[in-house]
């Protein structure tokens, strides 16, 4: 498989709060060769705490990007970029703000999910690409997903948002700001400015646990650790995995930037802007939308809000609810069934698109 | 008159004909999208399923066809008027809570509608309830009555009568037993009756 890791920097990005950011950097990698008609591009989006890193050794969707897999690298052109905001590449609150020659940290202007597809936009244009074959994502990168249809329809062939929302619900708020409570109740978080010193681990620790915790459903929580206790240590097996977790996140993320990407997702809702069926009045992009029967973190009802809106306008939609017991987890563990899907679905696109 | 298959089911094959190319379809209980995909195929429609059945849901997708998965009736309500040219409901009719709703719905969202649907007044029908005296059961109705999926049994007389009275414009009709098209006596030699039809 054919693979590039880069940075791209931009002059400048608007975003929606009114702040001009100057430069901005997007980290991003890409998998398999782009065609010469440029039309055989799909844009993965990762969720909340991923990033550009998707496919190959440790990647975090490396089932489903890969040579012969659902998004195959030998027919497509994948590329994956880590979000605005975040701490792996691409500028976010821990980026050195020029004015000031030091972190961001709070000072980083708030962002949303269409300041994150905005600068998306810009390296899809820099790759000259003026027509993605699709884009994909779950979670948040579903949320990104259903951005992009919305705002660059002419941009986008075909959209997978996969066990997402078009808008955060009361309970997917209240989870996120337990995170941030969190991670603000830490000491060390010392209003955001610990670049210098001790990051607040613990904070960001427990933030990740809760996380975790709404990934999972009552029934994978049963099977994976049931009341099981680890040997020698007088610790339930769940307990030990949630703290596991906790610290491994600690070492690879960004305390503020789980501030600011989980409120770019609260902040979410798509219906300010006019109701589902009035946005996606002119919309000819295809989609597929995918739902888990027991996620009850991002619910299948949300997927339906989205599916009715588009039938309603008689828009090409696919639908199914996957029967799976691993909750929200499910996008990322769901292998087979999802190879099949996504495979027939952009084979058609894309038979679609060259006929 | 033999009759063509589709995946083995002659229903299929009239369907296939009736349908003009290049139209909008959407097939209602569609399966895993065969018939579909044969029309995408072979008549270039723009086709859309609704299906209820997670595992042919899956099928009909992979196989590139845009299936939604849900129940139909609820499903017809979602969408605008006049949304396609053609609504098929193959084999489904006799299955639905409320079939004259569900045939309103068909031709508000589609200029035409198909149904095929078996015919209960086929002469091994009429004799195994005879002969029998319980619920009949034949190759066209297998189920005991505790655990068929079929609610509501109908007639090509049934039909004909139901259209008369909505005022419904018959375009064309297909009868088949077996693999044969049957032309005379529909309502006692049809195992299966295919309507085209539209709202005027």
């Amino acid at each position: 498989m054919i693979t590039q890791a880069a940075i791209a920097t931009f002059d400048s990005l608007d975003l929606d709060c009114g702040v001009t950011l100057a430069p901005v950097d997007v980290a991003y990698e890409t998998y398999g060769e782009l065609n010469a008609a440029k039309s055989n591009a799909i844009l993965i989006e990762h969720a909340f705490s991923g990033d550009a890193h998707a496919a190959g050794d440790d990647g975090w969707w490396a089932n489903m990007i890969g040579p012969g897999k659902g998004f195959d690298t030998d027919h497509y052109f994948i590329i994956c970029a880590n979000v605005l905001g975040g701490c792996r590449g691409t500028t976010g609150p821990g980026s050195v703000n020029p004015a000031t020659g030091c972190p961001w940290a709070m000072a980083f202007p708030p962002i949303t999910i269409a300041d994150m597809v905005r600068l998306q936009k810009k390296l899809i244009d820099d790759f000259g690409i003026t027509q993605l074959l699709a884009v994909a994502g779950g979670s948040m990168g579903g949320m990104q997903a259903l951005e992009w249809a919305v705002a660059y329809p002419n941009s986008v062939r075909a959209a997978l948002p996969i066990a997402t929302t078009a808008r955060h619900s009361a309970q997917q708020i209240a989870f996120n700001e337990v995170g941030r409570q969190s991670i603000m109740a830490d000491p060390d978080w010392n209003d955001g400015n610990y670049y210098d010193q001790r990051p607040p681990a613990r904070g960001l620790s427990v933030a990740r646990m809760v996380g975790h915790i709404t990934y999972m459903s009552d029934e994978s929580m049963r099977q994976k650790f049931g009341r099981r206790v680890r040997a020698g240590q007088n610790k339930f097996e769940v307990e030990s995995y949630l703290q596991y977790r906790g610290s491994q996140f600690v070492e690879r993320f960004d305390a503020n930037s789980y501030i600011y990407i989980t409120r770019a997702m609260d902040s979410y809702d798509l219906t300010q802007r006019g109701s589902l069926p009035k946005l996606f009045e002119n919309i000819k992009t295809r989609f597929l939308v995918l739902s888990f029967t027991s996620d009850w973190l991002y619910p299948a009802y949300q997927s339906l809000e989205i599916v009715s809106a588009l039938r309603s306008r008689n828009c090409d939609v696919a639908y199914c609810n996957l029967t799976s017991q691993y909750g929200h987890d499910a996008f990322l563990v769901e292998v087979n069934e999802q190879t099949e899907l996504v495979r027939g679905f952009l084979a058609s696109t894309f038979r679609e698109a060259t006929a | 008159m033999g009759v063509r298959e589709i995946y083995g089911r002659s229903d299929y094959a009239i369907i296939g004909e009736l349908v003009e190319p290049g139209t909008r379809v959407l097939d209602l209980g569609c399966g895993a999208g065969e018939l579909l995909a044969w029309l995408k195929e072979n008549k270039k429609v723009d086709g859309r399923g609704v299906e209820m059945v997670s595992a042919d849901v899956q099928k009909a997708i992979a196989r590139g066809v845009s299936v939604y998965q849900g129940d139909l009736e609820p499903a017809l309500e979602d969408y605008p008027d006049r949304a396609f040219d053609y609504v098929i409901l193959s084999q489904t009719l006799q299955q639905t809570q409320h079939p004259l709703k569900v045939l309103r719905g068909m031709l508000r969202i589609g200029r035409r509608a198909i149904v095929a649907f078996p015919n209960f007044a086929h002469w091994r029908v009429r004799m195994a309830h005879l002969s029998s005296g319980r619920s009949p059961q034949t190759e066209l109705f297998p189920y005991e009555w505790y655990d068929s999926p079929n609610i509501h049994f109908l007639t090509v007389l049934d039909f004909e009568h139901l259209a008369h009275k909505e005022g419904w414009n018959i375009q064309r009709r297909v009868f088949l037993a077996g693999h044969r098209s049957v032309t005379v006596l529909p309502n006692l030699m049809a195992e299966v009756a295919v309507f085209l039809f539209s709202a005027s």
